[in-house]
């Protein structure tokens, strides 16, 4: 290898380089960011990241968590020793409260995906966070692949994708009027492989569930729901037992596991660089809901 | 060790870029099932035979209902050597505005011209665009071949025009590649069917591309985004760390290097490169890290810390050309704040030295910039700051102007005139007045 080669950087250092840039950029910026955090694999990525831009200092945001109510549980518990070993504000909006008071219904569907976007602007708007970093990427979804890397939102949180700033070179622009707030997505340029072979060269901890193992599931519109407090099978849907995992981790009643042999994260790359099927495809009954349902709940505030 | 290149695609309407898009995506396998399923529903609902490539690249359903893309959109395939991140900018609507979003960060801008139709309006204009923003290569797709019965002669006629007019606009590193969107032809793989082109397939040259810019030629910029000083907070080890956070944007630096910083222009010395708990010897660009100085002195967000050896000088005046993108017009006493690395400032509008001529590259009078006119400026700033010809430096050349009430992107600015001289004279040099 030339010396040039040498001091070129990989796909996942400079994607790695970009993130960390974006992080820092927005601590400087802004009076009062905040990180969603899920314990979901891009959350845990991104906040991974944030503990690298400030090091040795600790991370200089509070975490915030749109807690559905319909979690898996041990998701919550790896959301509680994170915030905890990183010493680290967790702020959590929480819809069964909203549903409890009544200022939402739960939906016929009993699926709580689309009721989180009030809870998520109240928790922005009461802490007066000015920058909302979200784990979003543009591979996962087209309305996504539009999105800016500094996406501004209206006082009512929601998303003008007519009306968008440009974004020229690494110069970020967050000057935002009273009111307005703006969603920070520093994994944009990430695709699925990119943020496990991350997870693989940082060796970065992870929810259980992301890895093969045994469960008891049921078939609904063709993927495998968890049996759980709040996803019981209906007349006709059979519970079996079987090797399963998680690409992506949402409210539990509406996102399905995959069938997988993948224990190791090795493994997962390989599942994941040899799948046939987008991530939101395979396990996201909401995104399935219509052509543009993801850029219809966008555009009213959701992530 | 896989590397990553950004590719920005432009052309004309109905120039088949959609298609080409598609076609990446397809024959590299980024494209899945479920996604394909869906092209497929979509293509047959509207009664096409096969399936329509160019519904992979669509996007919101505002675009859809009006049959056009408004906006860039960012689209990510892989090969076994390179991840490309592909700004797909769509040429009809906002033309300036968008190629000059996807120009600014690529490495490569992808081209299209229809082989039957030759050199459009737009070709000079995606590739005045090119030059003006110093995009390090340009290769030209010339599309349709299969529509020429894959003719040679046809296809050497509009390459020789292309590159003409390329060198024209001060473009020299240009790529031609006969190509046929739709089935397929030299995008992936090579084709049988030009036998007469002896070069790569598109994805073959955009694998083997060489990136631009060398660590080692570049002189060392590092513009500060944070001071990283802990305190009590991370434990009695770091109670008197002080470290400076930044992207380094040029060149390299190493322990032990003397060090500049500007706009103060005192000088220290590099005693630590950290990263994450882990120290480098040396850094280079594009790395995010945070220095240690053997000197405490004052420096904060928005300093520039560069190599001694090369020090940029500081100034409050600036010759810059802009790519005007909101819908009011710009005229001169006009107060901005200007954004330069990670700096901002205040800054007036002093004078308007005149507008491109996109069709012709000619230098046109102008006493007023509107949206999508691309022209030189004047500016006055509140406080100095090291500016560099972005002729030398794409990045501490570059700057954002931002409306100081709502926050807005105003314009794409670059230091220095001479760029758009370059772009405008030889280009009405080489055109009929």
């Amino acid at each position: 290898m030339t010396l040039t080669d040498e001091r070129r950087l990989t796909q996942l250092q400079w994607l790695e380089s970009e993130a960390i840039h974006i992080i820092r950029e927005v601590a400087a910026e802004f009076e009062r960011p905040v990180l969603l955090f899920s314990g979901g694999k891009d959350s845990v990525v991104m906040l991974h990241l944030a503990t690298k831009a400030f090091w040795p200092a600790p991370v200089p945001f509070p975490v915030m968590h749109v807690d559905t109510g319909h979690n898996f549980p041990e998701v919550l518990a790896f959301r509680d020793a994170t915030v905890e070993r990183l010493g680290l504000r967790l702020e959590v909006a929480s819809v069964q409260d909203y549903i409890d008071d009544g200022r939402l219904r739960e939906r016929s569907d009993g699926t709580r995906n689309q009721l989180q976007t009030q809870p998520l602007l109240d928790g922005i708007t009461d802490n007066k966070f000015d920058a909302v970093f979200g784990g979003g990427r543009r591979d996962e979804e087209k309305a996504r692949a539009k999105e800016r890397v500094f996406s501004l939102r209206d006082e009512f949180g929601q998303w003008d994708p007519r009306n968008q700033r440009p974004e020229l070179w690494n110069l970020y622009n967050g000057r935002h009027r009273p009111g307005e707030h703006v969603r920070v997505f520093p994994l944009s340029n990430w695709t699925e492989l990119d943020v496990w072979q991350y997870i693989a060269a940082e060796d970065i901890a992870l929810p259980e569930l992301y890895y093969a193992h045994q469960r008891e599931v049921f078939e609904r519109d063709g993927m495998l729901i968890s049996v759980s407090d709040v996803s019981q099978p209906r007349e006709g849907e059979t519970v079996e037992k079987r090797q399963v995992r998680y690409r992506t981790v949402g409210d539990a009643s509406c996102t399905g596991a995959v069938e997988s042999d993948a224990t190791t994260v090795e493994a997962v790359i390989a599942e994941v660089a040899g799948t046939r099927l987008t991530e939101r495809g395979a396990t996201r009954a909401d995104d399935r809901a219509s052509e543009a349902a993801m850029e219809d709940r966008k555009k009213e505030g959701y992530f | 060790m896989r590397t990553l290149l950004r590719l920005a695609t432009a052309g004309s309407v109905d120039d088949g870029k959609s298609t080409l898009v598609g076609r990446l995506l397809y024959d590299s396998k980024s494209v899945l099932a479920d996604q394909f399923d869906a092209v497929e529903r979509v293509s047959r609902d509207r009664g096409l035979a096969s399936a329509d490539l160019a519904l992979l690249t669509d996007g919101l359903r505002s675009e859809r209902e009006q049959g056009i893309t408004i906006d860039v959109a960012y689209r990510y395939f892989a090969t076994a050597e390179r991840s490309f991140i592909l700004a797909d900018c769509p040429g009809h609507v906002q033309y300036t505005r968008n190629t000059v979003t996807g120009a600014s960060t690529a490495d490569v801008v992808v081209l299209l011209v229809d082989v039957r139709h030759g050199i459009q309006e737009q070709t000079r204009r995606h590739l005045a665009v090119a030059s003006l923003l110093r995009v390090p290569h340009v290769v030209v797709v010339v599309n349709k071949i299969d529509l020429v019965d894959f003719d040679e002669a046809t296809y050497t006629r509009v390459s020789d025009e292309v590159l003409a007019s390329a060198r024209s606009l001060g473009l020299y590193d240009v790529a031609t590649i006969p190509v046929s969107a739709l089935a397929g032809d030299n995008v992936v793989e090579r084709s049988d069917r030009t036998p007469w082109y002896d070069g790569p397939s598109l994805l073959t040259f955009l694998e083997q591309l060489s990136p631009a810019g060398s660590p080692h030629s570049e002189p060392l910029r590092l513009p500060v985004q944070l001071v990283i000083r802990p305190q009590q907070a991370a434990g009695d080890e770091f109670r008197d760390y002080r470290g400076y956070a930044g992207q380094i944007t040029s060149g390299l630096v190493r322990v032990g290097d003397a060090v500049t910083v500007q706009p103060s222009g005192r000088s220290s010395t590099v005693t630590g490169i950290d990263f994450a708990g882990a120290s480098l010897d040396e850094a280079f660009a594009p790395q995010s890290v945070t220095l240690r100085l053997a000197d405490d002195i004052d420096i904060s967000r928005g300093d520039l810390i560069v190599t001694s050896r090369s020090v940029p000088a500081v100034t409050q005046d600036i010759d810059g050309t802009i790519a005007w993108l909101a819908d009011h017009t710009l005229v001169p006493g006009t107060k901005v704040l200007l954004k330069h690395g990670t700096k901002t400032v205040q800054a007036m509008v002093k004078a308007i030295g005149g507008k491109l001529d996109l069709e012709d590259a000619r230098l046109l009078p102008a006493e007023s910039l509107g949206l999508n006119d691309i022209g030189h400026v004047t500016l006055r700033l509140a406080t100095p700051i090291p500016a560099e010809e972005y002729l030398h430096s794409r990045d501490t050349g570059a700057f954002l102007l931002i409306d100081g009430q709502d926050g807005g992107t105003l314009a794409a600015g670059m230091v220095g005139d001479a760029l758009l001289d370059t772009v405008a004279e030889v280009g009405s040099a080489a055109t009929p007045a």
